[in-house]
Parts: structure tokens; sequence; C-alpha cells
């Protein structure tokens, strides 16, 4: 991140824009092509967003869907706890995980289990304040470089790092993308990553089964949140002192040092408690009724 | 790595591994099979023999045997699809090994060939062809991949990649194995560029060539 922040800073660019123009030069393509590229893939979370918040989605197992629906009607009735932005941007993030969950067509941001956390975040901006199209575009492209960061300097794997680098990450990057969107600078985007990330430091990967449904589709929407908190707290203009690189070092210590029970594997955290167990031995249950080959 | 990796792939849901990865490795098994496949047997291994259910892992390799894209919505109905397609499918689960939990061994059965392929989804949506056949291979297919099989002689090598080299075609990698020597033999090879049709018909027409396989990325 230092190296990026040091790019754009020589330049005076946003973090964007230095994404931008690095891949206009890696794909040899045009800012035009480039940018309706992401247009592509904004479109594709806005349909999915779309779909779970008018839709009673639901995943294969049947653990999770329609608690995007049910938020955005919680939200409608003006009795949400949570603020314009935050109530509607949680309702975004667990319909879109929600559609993930259900097989749906989503944008992995970085990945499938955390595709909720970004477009939460920006399509509430946009529907609350009235953030143009083009501002999110440039959003993605802000999130996009912290993602690179953390997938070159860490990893992007709850089964390698934890949910920290799912979860985490995608907060990290939705919290940089709000910041430069509201104008903040590139060091208050990293800033903002900085203290997305830190607040989530060692979440685990712990999947009920090994489905990403529980505690997957939620945490998205708590992820969303804590991105529109750090973004704020940025913004104020609160002293933060650890850069992003850190922060990121950080992560993989904590990472590696996660029990495997912890990562991934279904067999530790929010997996292990018993209800958990319980509805696993109940689904697999009925999959012993299908019918099989023999090698 | 850029900026469309980590804003995106697009795809569907739930898990990269578990469901881009796993249509990734249905459209390979069908491109190393070289046509549609009639009939699979489908032997999942470790965690996508206890998840694949809930991940929708099945039906992903399905739509990949049915050369249905990573973002294709039909992914879903894949296995609803399958007979309409003409693709009889039959599930098992089997330990493969020493391999990564996400793996699988796809049988194949096409109109005029057969091919059995093992193949693991690291994440993110990366796979990996680990077996053809009798042969272990180690194919990410990130690149345009020529598989060639041919009775182990002197030659066929050298003759592979003076065509390739006529064609201007450069060659990024390249294993050769063999059952023993003077047995059957494999050829992997990458490449940068996709090979062209005229190209591997000249190498098909090579004495003593059995198959050559072109498989671009998926």
């Amino acid at each position: 991140m230092a190296e990026l922040l040091a790019l754009a800073g020589n330049e005076g660019l946003s973090l964007a824009e230095t994404v931008i123009r690095y891949q206009m030069e890696a794909e040899g393509k045009t800012r035009d092509e480039v940018r309706a590229k992401m247009a592509g893939r904004l479109k594709i979370m806005r349909s999915a967003a779309q779909k779970g918040l008018t839709e009673d989605v639901r995943s294969q197992s049947g653990l999770v869907g329609g608690g995007g629906k049910l938020l955005e009607e919680w939200r409608r009735s003006g009795r949400g706890l949570s603020g314009t932005v935050t109530g509607r941007a949680i309702a975004i993030a667990t319909a879109v995980a929600e559609v993930n969950a259900a097989m749906g067509r989503i944008v992995a941001a970085p990945t499938a289990g955390s595709c909720g956390i970004i477009p939460g975040v920006l399509l509430s901006l946009e529907a609350e304040k009235g953030f143009m199209e083009e501002q999110l575009i440039d959003g993605l492209f802000t999130a996009a470089a912290v993602g690179m960061v953390a997938a070159k300097q860490a990893s992007l794997s709850g089964a390698a790092l934890g949910c920290q680098a799912e979860c985490g990450v995608a907060a990290a990057m939705a919290a940089a993308a709000a910041v430069e969107m509201a104008g903040g600078s590139p060091e208050q985007a990293a800033g903002a990553a900085g203290v997305a990330l830190q607040g989530l430091m060692g979440l685990v990967c712990d999947p009920v089964g090994g489905l990403v449904e529980l505690p997957c589709v939620l945490r998205n929407a708590t992820g969303a949140a804590h991105a529109l908190a750090a973004a704020d707290i940025i913004l104020a203009g609160v002293p933060y002192y650890l850069p992003f690189d850190e922060v990121i070092a950080a992560m993989v210590e904590v990472g590696s040092s996660l029990p495997a029970s912890l990562r991934e594997t279904g067999t530790g955290g929010i997996a292990a408690c018993p209800t958990a167990r319980r509805l696993v031995a109940h689904l697999f249950s009925g999959e012993k009724d299908r019918q099989r080959i023999k090698d | 790595m850029d900026a469309f990796d980590v804003i995106g792939p697009v795809m569907i849901g739930p898990s990269s591994s578990h469901t881009a990865g796993a249509v990734r490795i249905g459209r390979l098994g069908r491109a190393i099979l070289g046509e549609p496949p009639v009939r699979a047997e489908i032997f999942l291994h470790g965690s996508f023999a206890r998840t694949y259910w809930g991940h929708g892992t099945d039906r992903a390799l399905v739509a990949g045997l049915l050369g249905f894209d990573v973002d294709d919505e039909r992914v879903r109905e894949a296995l609803d699809l399958a007979p309409a397609e003409g693709l009889e499918v039959s599930f098992g689960e089997k330990d493969l090994g020493d391999v990564h939990p996400n793996s699988v061994q796809l049988n194949l059965e096409g109109r005029s060939q057969t091919v059995s392929v093992v193949a693991s989804s690291l994440g993110g949506g990366q796979v990996v062809i680990k077996k053809i056949d009798a042969f272990s291979v180690d194919m990410g297919c990130e690149l345009p991949t020529l598989v060639a099989t041919y009775p182990d002689r002197p030659g066929v090598i050298a003759a592979v990649a003076a065509l390739l080299a006529g064609g201007g075609i450069n060659i990024a990698s390249m294993r050769v194995s063999r059952e023993a020597a003077g047995r059957q033999a494999l050829m992997v090879m990458e490449t940068d560029q996709p090979v062209p049709p005229g190209l591997l018909t000249a190498m098909r027409s090579l004495p003593m060539m059995e198959r050559v396989i072109a498989i671009d990325p998926v």
C-alpha cells in the first residue's frame, strides 16, 4: 500500500485513478473500456441486490434465505435502529450474500463468501447520499486497490488466514471506497481500510457444515456496517496511526496462528456450537437417501 | 493479479472453490475428452465429498461438463438439464489418496472416446488437473494447453516442437511422462498463443501420434 500511496501521491491521483491507469496498461485497453468493464461488475452487483431484496431466495440446504427481504421491509417500516445508510447497507449485504448462497450470479469481491459487503456499502451510499454511478465505479477501483494489496501481501482465503482475509478485507476495501467517494484522500482511504481490518482482526472462518451460509451471510451484513463505521471514523478526523501494510502483516501473523479448526474446516467456532452440529446432522442425514454409485 | 481479479470473477455462488472451480473442472474434463460427454461417473473426494450438495458442487461439475460458463445461471439447473443434453451422470465418493481436499475424479465417456481425469479446486476458482488416465500431470490450464499421447520413441517431441516453431507458437512449459521406456507417453505443453486448427491437424497426422487435445483457458 505504501508503494501505491507513493505512486498516487507523486502525481496527485486518487487510489481509484491509480488503479484505472494500472489496469489500462496491464490490459492494453482504453480508459472507457476499463471503466465499462467495472460498470458491468456494478450492474451484476445491482441485480443480485435487487433479487435478494425482493425475492424469496433460498440456499441449497435451506438454512439461509429471505433475510435481505426481511431487512428491507424492516428498513421501509421506519422502525430500524441503525439509521438510513447502515440500515440499507446491511439489507443489501445480506441480500447479495443470500443470492450467492442460493447459487445466483454474483461478483466475488474479493471472494464469493464476502460478496455482499462492497455492494452493501456502495449501493446504500448511492441510494441514501446521492452518489452517482461514475462515483460508484471509481469506488470499485479504490476497493480493488486495497484488495490487490491484501492479495499480494497476505491472502484472500478463509482457509489460509480465517475470515478476516475474506469479510475483513472486503470491509477494508469498502471502507476505502466510501472514503474516496466522499472526497477523502488516498491516505484517508488507506486509513479507513486499516480501521476496518483492525476491527475484524482475528475473525475466524467457521462455516456450519462447511457451507457458505452460517455465519457467512450475516457476517456480510455486520461487515458492511463495520466498513461504514471505519469510513466515518477517518472522515471525522479521529487520529489513526497504523499504516495499512502493518495491519496486513498483523493479519498474516494472526491468521497463520489460527488453529486449523478455525480456518474453513467447519469444525470450530460457530460451526462447533451444539445447535450447528444438530443442524448439520439433520441436513446430511437426508443426504444418505440419495442414490450413489460405487467405484 | 489485477483489479478484476479482486472485483471479480463474476460467478454463480456460493463458493469460488466449490462452484466456480468445479464448473471449470467440468469444462476442462469436457475439453480433455475432446467431445461432449454422454456419460459421466463423478467421484468426489475429501471436502468435496462432504459438502458438495450444499455448495451445489454436483450441479457445477455437471454444468461444466455441459460446457456452461462459471457465470451461467443455468448452473443451478444443470442436473435437470443434463438428460435433455444427452448426458447421463452418476455420483459417488472415493478416497483419491494424497490430493487436495477439494478433488474429484471424472470418468467420462463420449461417442468415440473415454477418459478419466482427476482434478483439484485450489480456491478462488483456480484448478489443477492432476491425472489424465494413468498419467500424473500438473495442469493449471491458465494458458492454451496441448495434451498429446504417442508411443515413446525418439523424435516425436522434436517433431511437435518443430511444427510449433514453424507456426510461430512459443512453448511456455512442457512436461513428458511415460508408462515405461518404449511404452505409451503423454506430453503436456503450455503455449503463449492458441494453436491454430491447421497446426493441430498437422500434429495429429504426425507418424505415431495417437491423440492431440487442445485445451483453451476456461
